[in-house]
């Protein structure tokens, strides 16, 4: 069974504002029968002031599903509309003590709902833009239409290409098989054949990892320098990232063009923080830079 | 109220006979069975013993016909590369899609490697058109591998039958017998079976050691060279202790064959159909006629399987299902799916399955806490209103894909 974190089991077993909010003004219906997760979010929200009001949910899903939609109406209740709308999925998994790789999709589908139904109250039309593939590699929740995708985009040609623009593969290595099927099958549909000698393309710079405690300017230098190196990636998804602040641990970052409201930003982020600390050695904390004056002031008072 | 086991599908506790026939293994008789000392000297005749065990469950001619592996796996990947290697030049395999995984990813792979595979669909209560069978079958066909039970319905196929129709079309025919040997007599020796799978731990052994069964004169290639051990069928030093253990719980499956089939019968039957009189909304998944006496797998339409197997363990109670979230994977057990079961339900699957370790007291306490967990969930079900399913439920809930 999955190590679900006891917050889940706590909003599983005891969840908050289930049902449908009764005199609804937004509702938001996303998820998947198929893939077997499914939510509709209803919210109350005061016409005058766009204060979330009242938020419940309804939910067809696993553990981590239902845990998750519970926790967002919690979280949401009590927000403007602008404020929901900046929640992330890792916040949700965040308010969750965390979920499992392969229950990830449950924050996003709590996260879209949300956006469904704030863009219904104010008569837009909401489009998913992302579809969901089965889960590849583990170590950093990367699916096979993303690794696809890219692979598309950037010419990639070897695992480590793979690895290097997506992550996909960079940790225990198991899924090096998946991937060279996936190669395989794109390559093939390009009229090309798989060759797991060649080299490597583009590879982003490679930053040389550090080994002895860093002075604050080293670490601001040592982190500008990852985000350069990673930069090229991102630029090729037509967006880009910029360093705004380091205090202590944490580097708040700005996901701009593309990136920049994408679903996938938060992966993205996770992703960023991962190769600044294999490459620093140490624990650091990415958080975009819109939630810097919140966790500054915490930090004062 | 002590935890109830019914997952035995997916393994079964130790018998405790078992244990104790082979702990002497671990501490005596822990010798290489090929060296020549006091501390080998008995391990022979336990092997010798426990090959007879098995030969008796599952009804073989001969003992030598029974090889010792280290799981069900290992007997399905030796007998399908045993058959392709030994006919290189037929490059066909028939099989169905409601294999285990142990089956259907070898198959996935064999077919990158340019073998056409015949996946056989089944109707909506798992059956195979035995008809459609007989019309694949030809002398480009390697190898035929048809489960003797199904993992999540309890279905069975007639593999007795089909393997006499392959035998006339000499054609080699392998079972994957994982969940029906200890649970249905079988008589190995009055059909054409040529390859049989089962694994120790479905029957009260441990896990880590199976068996595959070959009949005598049956064209067969090792997967494992090495050793002389198993006649220089499977390589490897003996796993004594477990085989010891093994034959033992052979010994006691074939004791309790009729209690399996009245007893254990009789508890399933009870627990199905409290259910299902009970709980509105639910059906059972399967050929109801002709299945494993100790196994229900029942749809639990518009909740998830997961949720009900996470309020059921709170509730102390352990069963498997079927959906998509209990695995990890993009869609519900590919068994639901080729009976064509919808989503809905596919996804709220919920197998219960039997061992003599049960009591109907058990079933009893299953049938107490079912209809409340059922009702709880269905409370958050976005197809769910009051005290059934909304009107319409496919259109009044069509969730935008995400």
């Amino acid at each position: 069974m999955w190590d679900y974190s006891d917050k889940v089991k706590e909003h599983f077993f005891n969840p908050k504002n289930a049902g449908a909010v009764v005199d609804a003004n937004a509702t938001g219906e996303v998820g998947s029968i198929s893939c077997g997760d499914a939510l509709r979010l209803t919210l109350k929200v005061d016409d005058e002031s766009e204060v979330i009001l009242e938020a419940g949910f309804q939910t067809f899903g696993c553990g981590s599903a239902i845990a998750s939609s519970s926790v967002l109406t919690e979280i949401i209740k009590g927000m403007t509309l602008d404020e929901a709308l900046k929640v992330t999925n890792q916040d949700i998994a965040d308010h969750l003590e965390g979920l499992p790789p392969e229950k990830m999709h449950c924050s996003v589908m709590g996260r879209e709902a949300l956006q469904a139904a704030i863009a219904n109250y104010r008569g837009e039309e909401w489009k998913d833009d992302h579809e969901e593939g089965a889960l590849i590699c583990k170590c950093f929740a990367i699916d096979a239409v993303m690794i696809e995708e890219m692979v598309w985009a950037n010419k990639l040609r070897t695992v480590e290409d793979v690895t290097n623009f997506t992550k996909a593969g960079g940790g225990c290595a198991a899924c090096h098989e998946d991937i060279e099927a996936i190669l395989e099958k794109v390559l093939a549909e390009k009229g090309e054949k798989f060759d797991p000698t060649a080299a490597p393309v583009a590879a982003p710079e490679k930053v040389a990892a550090v080994k002895a405690p860093l002075t604050n300017l080293q670490r601001i230098k040592k982190i500008e320098e990852v985000l350069e190196s990673l930069r090229p990636a991102l630029m090729a998804d037509g967006g880009d990232v910029e360093l705004v602040e380091v205090i202590g641990n944490t580097a708040y970052v700005n996901m701009t063009g593309a990136c920049n409201g994408c679903q996938m930003a938060a992966m993205t982020i996770a992703g960023i923080q991962q190769r600044l600390m294999e490459v620093m050695g140490e624990f650091i904390k990415v958080v975009p830079a819109s939630e810097m004056a919140k966790l500054v002031n915490i930090e004062v008072a | 109220m002590t935890d109830i086991y019914l997952d035995n599908n997916a393994t079964t506790k130790v018998d405790p006979a078992v244990v104790d026939v082979m702990i002497p293994y671990f501490l005596e008789q822990y010798g290489n069975p090929s060296s020549i000392h006091k501390f080998a000297d008995g391990v022979a005749r336990g092997l010798k013993q426990a090959r007879q065990q098995v030969q008796a469950l599952i009804g073989a001619e001969h003992d030598s016909e029974i090889i010792f592996t280290s799981c069900g796996t290992e007997s399905n990947s030796t007998a399908i590369l045993s058959a392709i290697k030994a006919q290189p030049n037929k490059k066909e395999i028939i099989t169905t899609m409601v294999e285990h995984p142990a089956i259907l990813s070898l198959c996935d792979y064999l077919e990158k490697e340019g073998y056409t595979i015949h996946r056989m669909p089944v109707d909506k209560a798992g059956r195979l058109n035995v008809e459609s069978y007989k019309k694949l079958l030809s002398d480009q066909v390697a190898i035929v591998s048809v489960m003797w039970a199904n993992n999540e319905t309890g279905t069975i196929f007639p593999v007795a039958e089909m393997a006499e129709m392959a035998n006339a079309a000499g054609v080699m025919f392998h079972t994957d017998a994982v969940q029906a040997v200890g649970k249905i007599p079988m008589m190995l020796q009055d059909t054409k079976i040529d390859m049989l799978s089962l694994s120790g731990h479905k029957l009260h052994a441990p896990k880590g050691i199976g068996v595959l069964y070959l009949r005598r004169g049956t064209r067969y290639r090792p997967l494992l060279r090495g050793g002389h051990q198993e006649r220089g069928r499977r390589a490897g030093t003996e796993n004594s202790a477990s085989i010891v253990g093994l034959g033992k719980a052979c010994e006691l499956a074939l004791e309790h064959i009729e209690y399996e089939n009245t007893k254990v019968k009789a508890m399933r039957d009870r627990l199905e159909r409290g259910i299902t009189e009970e709980i509105p909304h639910c059906f059972v998944t399967g050929d109801m006629y002709n299945r494993l006496p100790n196994t229900t797998d029942i749809a639990f339409e518009y909740i998830e399987g997961e949720s009900i197997l996470m309020l059921l363990n709170k509730a102390g109670i352990a069963a498997s299902s079927g959906s998509a979230c209990t695995s990890g994977s993009l869609e519900p057990s590919h068994v639901m799916r080729a009976m064509d079961i919808p989503y809905t339900a596919a996804h709220g699957t919920i197998r219960f399955s039997f061992s003599r370790y049960n009591t109907m007291h058990e079933v009893d306490e299953v049938l107490k806490v079912m209809p409340g967990i059922v009702a709880t969930l269905r409370k958050l079900s976005p197809y769910w209103s009051g005290d059934g399913p909304v009107a319409n439920p496919e259109q009044a809930f069509a969730p935008t894909y995400s």
